[in-house]
């Protein structure tokens, strides 16, 4: 296979400046399709502004960020409006702190998520007032994904409780569930490990590779190396702004400048696991 | 001890209520055949300090020997919320049959509460369910209004053809005034639209050319049944004479009732329905988290747009409603206090809510008939009202919100979880 075809999403050049800071400087990496590539650095590296950029909700100072679908159609994301970028790109994200739609019920966070399927434009949408246009048949359809969804992420039996009532790791896989809903190529992860117990980062993990499985590549922002080790392909390491290193799990781990900057060094008793189970993902 | 602090307490309150009222109800300016003259009141003082004072003592003790802190707002709630499921039936029964009771003083607030709870689920649209601050609504029940005058007067159309027109420009307008706000929120978007409901009100004063200004329009054609006129003529193209019947006033009231409750209706069956469609759930959905919407695809402008219009759509339709009602408009009738009205309305009705609206419009409007006796007594009723209402239930009368989609049982989703928006 060619690696242009190969190459789902290539950041060029990708800086940010908010006046007189500079967030994300030059930053170049690319995101294979069907693998899941983690971008991992400090706090305050500039991760969640690569995210920002790359989902439109930032539009980049300079640089490029350009998405290929597997039909080989471009579309370069660092002109589109946000919506645009999640409905003609298939880019979908989750966020840092869950956004959830609290107050909706756990199926009607999952049928937001499919507006555009169930309305592709307004007219469709008024027309459905008076039961024109397709609106029972793509509901039907709506509901069914939803309810795979559910069953997949465990939350079936809790579809009708509001999203706001469920437990902190609930809402997490939930969010991914929603975002999953849009039919996304690439799904963009800010921290879903954040705040989880061991056990939820496992399910977690095992969520992450059925939806790679699944056809869909993942970008991952995570600073649990537990979850980053186990399932990435391909890490990139961000250090103040800029990228210090870029390769496999055992690639990164062994790369001094991460050390330095980020994974440190003497951790010998946290070294082991990542390590044991990184090299069989590697 | 409790007793102590709590006389004290109570004290101070009627310490309060003594300087408040001790010019409000202590004096009493008569007019005479020589001028004012200032009486005192000493008694209706003394005995509404003595009613704070044995008030905030009561209910210090009451709170006292209480068990839980929150249970009785949440019981009521769930008490509301039990019995709204028969309360909408019956208002709509006895909505439906008001004609056959009631008298023509009746009717006409009937058509008054009508109007305001049309207004009410309009603005439900665009503050209830997107959570957009509008404080310019009635510049929609202006245009809807000022277009069907002008339309009926200047080309003689009738009620029924400029009735969808007045609509659309409505909800023209709503796009209008949508478009330049869309990037604000919350605080910044209740001013801007503040502002547009007054340059509506100061267009209409000033362009006199068209709206002849202040003077208002006059004559406005009354609506007609299929063609048939409500006068005292006995033609063969009035009412009256059509049917063989006498002529009474009372037989215009009860059709402009039955129209004005045919268009309520409809409001609330169209935003009961979209509330159901995925555009309703995307307006709800842009209450509860904007940035969310955007990432999962959804297009915030026409989302938002979608809100205003079909909001403004049906403060247009009311507003046609007023001026074939009237039969004169003029701008003085559409200034600020009707929008913090509505607005008043759909907060204490509980935002989103169907019924809660209904029956704020309905506490508020016919309250207001109701304390007519009372005169300059009925503000501070109304007002009181207002604080107690809130104190109790902040979230209006009304709180939960009803999923629109269930795999299995829809279940009331509690009010605090439940996004107020902030535009």
């Amino acid at each position: 296979m060619p690696q242009t075809t190969k190459t789902l999403l290539a950041v060029e050049h990708l800086t940010m400046r908010f006046g007189g800071l500079t967030a994300v400087s030059d930053v170049s990496f690319a995101a294979a399709r069907g693998e899941i590539t983690a971008v991992i650095g400090p706090n305050g590296a500039g991760k969640t502004t690569v995210f920002n950029c790359i989902t439109g909700f930032y539009r980049p100072t300079s640089g490029s960020i350009a998405l290929t679908h597997a039909n080989g159609a471009p579309h370069a994301l660092e002109g589109m409006p946000g919506h645009r970028i999640a409905r003609n790109a298939k880019v979908a994200r989750t966020f840092q702190n869950i956004r959830l739609f609290a107050g909706m019920t756990v199926l009607e966070n999952l049928m937001v998520a499919q507006h555009n399927m169930l309305m592709p434009n307004v007219i469709d949408g008024l027309l459905a007032v008076f039961g024109l246009g397709g609106h029972r048949a793509a509901q039907r359809l709506a509901l069914d994904k939803a309810r795979s969804w559910l069953a997949s992420i465990d939350l079936l039996d809790r579809a009708d409780d509001p999203a706001g009532a469920l437990p902190y790791g609930a809402q997490r896989r939930l969010e991914i569930a929603r975002a999953m809903c849009t039919d996304p190529v690439l799904l963009c992860l800010d921290e879903p490990a954040a705040g989880l117990n061991p056990r939820e980062s496992d399910e977690l993990s095992e969520l992450l590779r059925r939806i790679r499985a699944g056809g869909c590549s993942l970008l991952l922002i995570e600073h649990d190396m537990g979850v980053v080790m186990r399932i990435s392909d391909h890490i990139v390491v961000l250090d103040h702004g800029k990228k210090i290193s870029d390769g496999t799990p055992a690639e990164v781990r062994a790369d001094p400048r991460v050390i330095a900057a980020y994974l440190g060094e003497g951790d010998e008793d946290e070294e082991p696991a990542p390590a044991a189970l990184g090299s069989q993902a590697a | 001890m409790k007793l102590a602090s709590a006389l004290r307490d109570a004290a101070l309150s009627a310490l309060v209520a003594f300087g408040l009222f001790v010019a409000l109800i202590g004096l009493h300016l008569v007019p005479t055949d020589s001028g004012l003259i200032l009486v005192g009141r000493p008694w209706a003082l003394v005995l509404i300090v003595a009613a704070v004072f044995v008030g905030r003592l009561a209910m210090l003790l009451w709170l006292h020997v209480r068990p839980a802190g929150t249970a009785t707002p949440r019981r009521l709630a769930a008490g509301m919320t039990r019995a709204g499921r028969y309360v909408a039936p019956v208002f709509l029964v006895l909505a439906l049959t008001l004609p056959l009771y009631g008298g023509r003083y009746m009717l006409d607030t009937g058509i008054l509460v009508l109007t305001y709870v049309m207004l009410g689920w309009g603005l439900t649209i665009v503050v209830g369910l997107a959570g957009l601050l509008d404080l310019g609504y009635v510049a929609f029940y202006a245009v809807g209004a000022y277009s069907y005058a002008l339309l009926s007067t200047t080309w003689h159309l009738g009620f029924w053809t400029t009735l969808p027109v007045a609509g659309l420009l409505a909800a023209l307008w709503g796009i209008m005034l949508g478009f330049p706000v869309l990037r604000l929120r919350g605080d910044y978007l209740a001013i801007v639209t503040l502002a547009f409901g007054e340059i509506i009100r100061v267009v209409l004063i000033n362009w006199t050319s068209l709206t002849n200004g202040s003077n208002g329009i006059t004559d406005i054609p009354r609506p007609t049944l299929f063609g048939l006129k409500f006068n005292a003529s006995g033609d063969p193209d009035s009412f009256a004479g059509f049917f063989h019947l006498d002529y009474s006033i009372t037989q215009r009231f009860v059709f402009l009732y039955y129209v004005i409750l045919a268009l309520a209706l409809l409001t609330n069956w169209v935003s009961l329905r979209l509330r159901r469609l995925p555009l309703g759930r995307a307006w709800e959905a842009l209450r509860e988290d904007e940035i969310a919407c955007r990432s999962l695809g959804i297009n915030v402008t026409t989302t938002k747009l979608t809100a205003f219009a079909i909001g403004a759509m049906f403060g247009g339709f009311a507003g046609a409603f007023f001026a074939t009602r009237q039969g004169f408009i003029s701008p003085e009738s559409f200034n600020f206090m009707e929008s913090a009205l509505v607005l008043s309305i759909v907060v204490l009705g509980g935002l989103g809510s169907q019924l809660g609206v209904a029956l704020a419009a309905l506490v508020m409007i016919g309250g207001t008939e109701l304390f007519r006796d009372f005169a300059e007594y009925r503000m501070l009723i109304f007002g009181l009202a207002l604080v107690v209402m809130m104190v109790l239930r902040p979230r209006g009368l009304v709180a939960g919100r009803t999923p629109s989609i269930a795999l299995g049982t829809r279940r009331e989703i509690a009010a605090e979880l439940v996004a107020e928006g902030r535009g």
